[in-house]
């Protein structure tokens, strides 16, 4: 073990092999995947995200909200393996989804958001669940307008309280008593937050892929 | 094995590789004083703000509105903006630091080309601080522990280009006959982390993989930036401290090779596992699963290494502050390698996942093991480089006892805590709301906010130290060899 040759050769070698076993083979096995076109009406899915989603998921991006949302909705129970009392069960029986999201649903991303910590739910299937402009934006405002209790930040600086005029504006947050600005103010929404509900609207999982059939309990 | 030395800084010595003689100690401590201060500083200063940085993260988890009208300050900003300083500026520079006063000794080679590694210090720094700045302004990547944007890292890529070869040319060049365990580990660290940051900034910040094949390399960099990177750097300063201090060599030195190299084979496959139930291929996570199972195997080598050395020497814990940190470590490097096995089953980890339980594994891995095993090397190596003396034996005790006490009682809160809220998570029939799952966790996130202000304690006294040692007289030659005595040189125990 005196000779540097043999010392790097061999460190480059575990290189090689953790990266080819993993990294690799993984792109090699899921990198040329497409999205699944339906025979019958000619549809693809994963549906593309709109425009002004994906301008809303860079501003998801540009948040953290990966810090404390996954967006996965884990395999269901299975009867046969699982051994502690309640398993991925929770994923699925909280409604944050029908079925188990795949490799494909993700195709569409160029930044993949799956999360690694759930502070807060999955969103996998927040846009289904809450499918409102005015909940989304009451729920970013304060979180705990929707949610008494939560520990979600106020994303409040994404709005912005102006002084209504002769005209108050159609747009402004319906806000409950003792959220609500100041009377004679109003709460807008900017272009980020906007973009951000549109993109969080946009997150479901209403189709089914070959791969994996909705659940039908 | 008959070429490589069982005991760090063996006295028998024919000039290695280059047949010129060895420096003395002393020699290669005075030549790496300015790279040892310079990594040493900035590595005290970035942790001071971490901590603060993590403080302010662990807050607003149960106060939800503390500092929270800043965009700039939002959780989701300042979460990943706290550990790309710990992992970049603290943990980075500290094994820089560390690494390269351990290469220069073991090489024998008193400091060449030093202006290498200053460009180098200056790059990754500047490198650091403009990656912090562009997360805090939003310009982050959703990959855990690479969040820094893409315009940060080819500033750390060139720092580290000019650390790798001068580290590799110190020890090609080196005045000892011995390579020593050691040495490997920094190698390995040396050409792994280049490995995995490149190919990591490649796939998922230059030209993205598709879809969850990021998620796939992202794990992969997480795991290996740990278990690669940190790790090995760790075992490099426990191998030489360990023995130096006993002044015995190392328990099973024909063992240590062979952990070695399972080591770098079986932890480079961990790490998978944190994808478990997503949507990737059963392969991926089993193959983690193994990984960390395997692992255990020169973990065990390695933990025979250093406990059976340390069995009827416990008293030089009380002595030796160095020997106290590090041994710390040593005991956080087995005992956290058991836990990743052990969460590494799927029945484990269906109630571990996505909870606070693997925030705890993770600081006992880069916290209780690895940044203490630092601070253990900072205490040794900062008098002889500078040849001055630690001013307060107090400020030693505090930084210590704050420090285990703060990470032994944050991880035992997110491990408990995090194991309730996997169950409760997972049980949607009792707990329906999932807002009362948040709720429940808030006594350990409290706890865990407590803890943050026991390590902001002892951060602040190991600072207030660093510096002032900067600041005191050098202590003349005379009492020098008294105060730094280095243990009895051991006869090379193989050939």
């Amino acid at each position: 073990m005196n000779k540097l040759s043999v010392i790097i050769t061999g460190i480059l070698v575990t290189i090689a092999f953790s990266w080819a076993g993993l990294v690799l083979t993984s792109h090699v096995q899921l990198g040329a995947l497409e999205h699944h076109v339906d025979e019958l009406s000619g549809d693809s899915f994963p549906p593309p995200r709109a425009g002004i989603a994906r301008r809303g998921k860079k501003t998801y991006q540009e948040l953290g909200c990966v810090a404390c949302h996954t967006q996965q909705v884990r395999r269901p129970r299975d009867e046969e393996t699982w051994r502690l009392p309640y398993g991925y069960a929770g994923d699925i029986e909280r409604g944050w989804g029908e079925r188990q999201s795949v490799a494909r649903d993700y195709i569409r991303d160029e930044v993949v958001l799956l999360g690694t910590r759930r502070v807060g739910p999955d969103l996998m299937t927040v846009g289904g669940r809450e499918d409102t402009r005015e909940w989304h934006h009451r729920h970013l405002y304060d979180p705990r307008i929707n949610t008494p209790g939560s520990t979600m930040p106020s994303y409040s600086f994404l709005y912005k309280t102006r002084a209504v005029d002769d005209d108050p504006s159609p747009r402004a947050l319906d806000l409950p008593e003792g959220f609500g600005a100041p009377a004679g103010y109003e709460v807008l929404p900017t272009p980020r937050a906007d973009a951000l509900v549109q993109y969080l609207l946009s997150l479901r999982m209403d189709y089914e892929l070959p791969e994996v059939p909705a659940e039908n309990e | 094995m008959s070429d490589s030395s069982s005991h760090p800084d063996s006295s028998t010595n024919r000039g290695g590789a280059t047949g010129l003689q060895p420096f003395g100690l002393r020699a290669i401590d005075t030549s790496m004083r300015v790279p040892a201060v310079v990594f040493g500083a900035m590595s005290v200063l970035w942790l001071f703000v971490a901590t603060l940085f993590a403080l302010i993260t662990s807050f607003k988890l149960h106060t939800p509105g503390f500092l929270g009208q800043w965009e700039l300050l939002t959780f989701g900003r300042v979460q990943p903006a706290y550990m790309t300083m710990f992992l970049y500026g603290w943990a980075t520079n500290a094994g820089f630091g560390v690494a390269f006063w351990i290469m220069a000794r073991l090489s024998r080679n008193t400091l060449q080309a030093g202006v290498t590694l200053y460009t180098a210090a200056a790059f990754w720094n500047v490198g650091v601080l403009v990656a912090i700045f562009g997360i805090l302004i939003g310009h982050l990547n959703p990959h855990k522990w690479l969040e820094m944007p893409g315009y940060a890292a080819p500033l750390l890529f060139v720092a580290f280009a000019l650390i790798a070869v001068w580290a590799v040319l110190t020890f090609r060049f080196r005045r000892s006959d011995y390579s020593y365990v050691s040495q490997w580990y920094l190698l390995a660290a040396l050409f792994w982390f280049p490995a995995i940051f490149g190919i990591a900034c490649l796939m998922l910040v230059y030209a993205p993989a598709r879809g969850v094949v990021q998620s796939v390399v992202g794990m992969w960099y997480a795991h290996n930036l740990y278990a690669l990177w940190l790790t090995p750097i760790g075992l490099a300063a426990a191998y030489y401290f360990i023995p130096k201090i006993l002044g015995k060599p190392v328990h099973s030195y024909y063992f240590a090779a062979i952990a070695f190299w399972t080591y770098l084979v079986f932890a480079s496959w961990a790490g998978t596992q944190h994808l478990a139930g997503g949507p990737v291929p059963a392969w991926i996570i089993s193959s983690g699963i193994v990984g960390s199972l395997l692992t255990l195997f020169p973990v065990v080598i390695i933990g025979i290494n250093h406990h059976v050395s340390m069995a009827g020497n416990f008293g030089k814990l009380r002595t030796s502050p160095t020997l106290r940190f590090v041994y710390f470590g040593a005991v956080a490097f087995t005992s956290v390698s058991i836990l990743t096995a052990f969460t590494a089953f799927r029945s484990v980890r269906e109630v571990v996942q996505f909870t606070y339980f693997m925030d705890g594994q993770m600081q006992w891995g880069i916290y209780a093991w690895f940044t203490m095993a630092m601070f253990g090397a900072l205490y040794y190596i900062m008098p002889r480089v500078l040849n001055r003396e630690w001013p307060s034996a107090m400020l030693i005790r505090l930084h210590f006892w704050t420090c285990a006490s703060g990470i032994v009682l944050y991880v035992l809160a997110m491990c408990i805590g995090g194991w309730i809220q996997g169950i409760q998570i997972n049980n949607p029939g009792a707990y329906p709301d999932f807002v009362d799952v948040v709720g429940n966790t808030m006594p350990w996130l409290v706890a865990g906010s407590l803890a943050g202000i026991l390590l902001l304690l002892g951060h602040a006294a190991f600072a207030i130290h660093f510096f002032w040692i900067l600041l005191r007289p050098e202590i003349p030659d005379e009492s020098r060899s008294k105060l730094f005595k280095e243990p009895k040189h051991m006869k090379v125990a193989v050939k």
